[in-house]
């Protein structure tokens, strides 16, 4: 434990200060970009598209080429390079290791053994050149799916997605819930933010971990009280102002010359990505 | 009165959960184009008032009509009711936090037209005057749950006023806005009510109340409804004032004053009472 605060508490302040700024800031989303120009419905359909080809592709090398060109989106839609791999890279281990690692073993991907690190007479522990493969595929994947979602998010406004995905004819219910699942996480981690601080201004010479403990606990139902009774109000709200159950919004898109051009040049190289895979 | 009725109470109460009761037997009526104003310290059951006027609580015992026609859950599930009721009927809620739900303060403003069916003109001219007149034009892209309390106040006052209500419910409107908007939006319901709309507005604000009300009703910190009257009548009767924790003994009125000079007392405790 570190004299300002306990480990946990610190690590969760963090956590919820990096994450408000970096997923609701809009900064760069309100740059001028080659993705921030693209219509939003082009720009939705043809990340499924590279997403799809990223999932289907059986080359490697061609997934290597596809995140590629995610960094080249990326540097044209003036997305700080550093800041985008560095963001993704770290958190993939996170969602994949716990799969990807067993696979590297002859366990659970038998094959030729590369390296070898337990041997006797009943059990054998290498790590297979299959297996290898198959965790390199899996790691690559995800890593670049990730990439592209959060190219896409990162170059959007929220609204403007939100918005995409209604003209595409996505269910109402489906939007909506999405956007109060943006609100609420807004909401719950600011008000965490907000109870670190003033916590911290009430706070005079040290807490117990115990004390910490039982603080985190006692947080942690007043977040949950708390947007329970946002989203009855939130619905209260809307039935207020006259919702009945569908909401009506406009849609205000035009598609572009430009749109036209991005939009076919991305579709043919993502389906281009799928025919040499295979 | 002689006037069509809104709002008929008859012997309300409510109880959140069965256990807190926000509400004791609550009997009023509120008549076409009236001012009113509900007085209450906090927690007399004001803002639960407002919820049931605009028909989003129920209460256990009583009846309440709007309209002449009986205002319950079974009814608001008639759409063509519940649509004419929603259309005169616009409650601006006391945490603007609740009552802004949209990815952008446009997207906001726009929603109750929007519900309403209007076409894309009437949609965005009603969105553009009511941005016009909270001068609120440059936040129209920002996402409403990250403005200043003040700002999102505006922002709910203006997706209030694109739904063009009759009938306006206003839970503490002024708290938190800065002095000229406060001004504004005193003046505001004013003209409101001079063109025939009907505003209830609660508030524990003694200064502002005579603008804001030909008539008051008092909640007790009983939640009772113990007096109504005209704002002379009840701003002259210190005795019930303080009973019901609306005023304190070392207040005193500044009648119209409150425009002409800042409401500040750096030698608050200084100058002689009485
Ligand atoms: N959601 C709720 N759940 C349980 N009890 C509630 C809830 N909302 C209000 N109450 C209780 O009901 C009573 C009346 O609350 P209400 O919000 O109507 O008061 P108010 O007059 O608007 O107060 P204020 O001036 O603070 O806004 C209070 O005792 C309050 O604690
Ligand atoms: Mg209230």
């Amino acid at each position: 434990m570190s004299a300002r605060g306990g480990f946990i508490e610190r690590s969760i302040a963090d956590i919820a200060a990096t994450l408000e700024e970096a997923i609701f800031s809009e900064e760069l989303a309100r740059k001028e970009g080659l993705l921030q120009n693209l219509d939003p419905r082009v720009k939705v359909i043809t990340f499924l598209a590279l997403l799809l080809a990223v999932s289907l592709s059986k080359g490697l090398l061609i997934i290597v080429a596809l995140y590629f060109l995610t960094l080249l989106l990326a540097w044209r839609s003036r997305i700080p390079l550093g800041f985008f791999i560095k963001r993704v890279w770290l958190v993939i281990p996170f969602f994949t290791g716990l799969v990807a690692l067993p696979a590297l073993f002859n366990i659970f991907t038998p094959g030729e053994p590369i390296v070898t690190l337990w041997q006797s007479d009943r059990f054998h522990l290498a790590i297979t050149m299959q297996g290898l493969r198959t965790a390199t595929f899996l790691v690559l994947r995800v890593g670049v799916s990730v990439s592209l979602a959060v190219l896409s998010v990162l170059t959007t406004p929220w609204a403007t997605l939100l918005k995409a995905l209604r003209i595409l004819h996505l269910p109402q219910v489906f939007i909506l819930i999405l956007g109060m699942a943006y609100r609420y996480a807004f909401l719950l981690l600011h008000t965490a933010n907000s109870m670190f601080l003033a916590r911290q201004s009430r706070t005079v010479g040290q807490m117990t971990s115990g004390e910490n403990r039982r603080w985190i606990a006692a947080s942690a139902s007043t977040l949950l009280a708390k947007s329970y009774h946002l989203s009855q109000g939130v619905y209260l709200a809307m039935l207020s102002r006259g919702f009945q159950g569908e909401a009506q919004m406009l849609g205000t898109f035009r598609l572009k010359p430009s749109d036209w051009l991005w939009g076919g040049t991305l579709l043919a190289l993502a389906l281009l990505a799928v025919l040499m895979g295979t | 009165m002689g006037k069509e009725p809104i709002f008929e109470l008859e012997g309300v109460s409510f109880t959140y959960d069965g256990r807190v009761t926000a509400l004791r037997d609550v009997s009023l009526a509120v008549a076409a184009r009236e001012k009113i104003a509900l007085l209450g310290a906090n927690g007399s059951g004001k803002s639960t008032l407002l919820m049931i006027l605009a028909g989003l609580y129920f209460p256990a015992l009583g009846q309440v009509r709007a309209f002449g026609n009986p205002l319950t859950e079974e009814a608001l599930k008639d759409e063509s009711f519940a649509f004419s009721f929603r259309r005169k009927v616009g409650l601006l809620f006391q945490d603007p936090d609740v009552q802004l739900f949209s990815p952008t303060v446009w997207d906001e403003v726009a929603f109750a037209p929007l519900q309403l069916g209007l076409d894309q003109a009437e949609v965005v001219s009603r969105v553009e005057e009511a941005l016009r007149l909270l001068r609120i034009e440059s936040l129209r892209d920002r996402a409403p749950h990250r403005l200043s309390e003040g700002e999102k106040k505006k922002v709910a006052i203006a997706s209030i006023l694109s739904l063009h209500p009759e009938v306006w419910l206003l839970d503490e409107p002024t708290a938190g806005l800065d002095p000229r908007t406060e001004s504004w939006f005193l003046d505001f319901i004013c003209q409101l009510n001079e063109v025939g709309h009907t505003v209830i507005t609660a508030t524990h604000d003694l200064d502002a109340v005579d603008l804001i009300a030909d008539r008051i009703y008092v909640l007790s910190e009983e939640n009772r409804l113990i007096a109504q009257g005209t704002p002379q009548e009840i701003l002259s009767d210190q005795e019930l004032l303080l009973r019901c924790n609306l005023t304190h003994e070392h207040r005193h009125r500044h009648a119209r004053l409150e425009h002409a000079h800042p409401h500040r007392h750096p030698e608050r405790h200084i100058h002689p009472h009485e």
